[in-house]
């Protein structure tokens, strides 16, 4: 690592489900900080438009970019990230899936697909990514990961196994490139107010130290540090944006 | 267009490309181990995508384990691409 290195122009940060939720405010607040951004999404080919519109709408640069992660779309992503905007400088492998049930009850299938989309296709992305990064000496790429992995939730052992994983993989990744000026880092959620999660969002406050559900803007700030050039020290870890949850 | 692989082309390639990494271009010889000259498996790793931007050949984990020295590289390219 050492010196501080400045993000390279036209540097491009590749965000993977990116048509809404935590991924949408992601890309917006990267694309506010200077990156271009890739806004990848695998079906909601209008939420991807509202985020490249609001975007280009506050004067930034970004390109929606449709692609199945779990499904081979990886280095074609690259390919379209790079054509149409630069270099991808960063990557935040922020696409996943759940497929909820009891362990007793979770057949082959819903354990394939969370691990397939959670953590294999991180796996495959970062790959591809830090190939270019270490020999352009700068790179960023940051998992979001999950409180649950790390805390158990009954009902989410497919999930807690993907989004553990990912935690695992970002510190050994982070160790073996960190002296080529790449930074690998997860960002761990908690509870967050999402389409997916509104009619939850009330209960579970009683659970969280802050007693509110989390904004995807507050998950996007943490994500924005760690791209940021400040935080080219910090590698290998996880930081949990859940109200105290975790703690 | 990947070129063509040669031992000449290869070690050629190599010379020119370990001195990013901190060697000496005078401590390169096809005897000289990697150990010695400083160079670890990151290193390694980016020499071998080097390599395949050039030449096409696709060294895994596994080759670039196997080699020691300079000369063990340039052998492993010229073998995998025949």
């Amino acid at each position: 690592m050492g010196d501080l290195v400045s993000r390279p122009e036209n540097a491009t940060a590749l965000v993977t489900g990116a048509s809404r939720g935590i991924g949408a405010a992601i890309a917006k607040g990267l694309a506010a900080d200077g990156w271009a951004v890739a806004v990848n999404y695998r079906s909601d080919a209008d939420g991807a438009k509202r985020t490249v519109q609001a975007i280009e709408a506050a004067g930034g640069r970004a390109v929606a970019i449709q692609g199945d992660v779990a499904n081979g779309a990886c280095e074609d992503l690259f390919e379209r990230a790079e054509a149409e905007l630069g270099p991808v400088m960063a990557l935040i492998n922020n696409a996943g899936v759940t497929a909820d049930g009891l362990a007793v009850q979770l057949d082959d299938d819903d354990w394939s697909k969370v691990i397939d989309t959670n953590l294999t296709a991180a796996f495959r992305l970062t790959r591809r990514a830090v190939r270019s990064m270490i020999r352009a000496r700068y790179g960023r790429v940051i998992n979001i990961a999950s409180v649950v992995g790390p805390r158990a939730n009954a009902g989410q052992a497919n999930y807690a196994a993907a989004k553990a994983g990912l935690i695992g993989m970002t510190k050994t990744v982070a160790t073996e490139v960190a002296r080529r000026g790449v930074t690998v880092n997860a960002v761990a959620p908690g509870f967050i107010e999402t389409d997916m999660t509104a009619d939850l969002a009330e209960r579970a406050a009683e659970h969280i130290p802050a007693r509110r559900p989390g904004k995807p803007e507050d998950v996007a700030a943490a994500v924005r540090y760690l791209a940021s050039d400040d935080a080219g020290y910090v590698t290998g870890t996880t930081l949990y944006v859940d109200g105290g949850m975790s703690a | 267009m990947a070129a063509t692989v040669t031992p000449e082309a290869v070690e050629k390639t190599i010379i020119e490309a370990l001195p990013q990494f901190g060697v000496e271009e005078s401590d390169i010889s096809r005897d000289a181990t990697f150990e010695d000259l400083d160079v670890d498996s990151l290193d390694l790793a980016e020499l071998s995508q080097i390599i395949e931007d050039e030449y096409g050949v696709q060294l895994k984990g596994d080759d670039v384990g196997r080699i020691k020295t300079v000369g063990d590289a340039i052998d492993m390219v010229v073998t995998r691409a025949g």
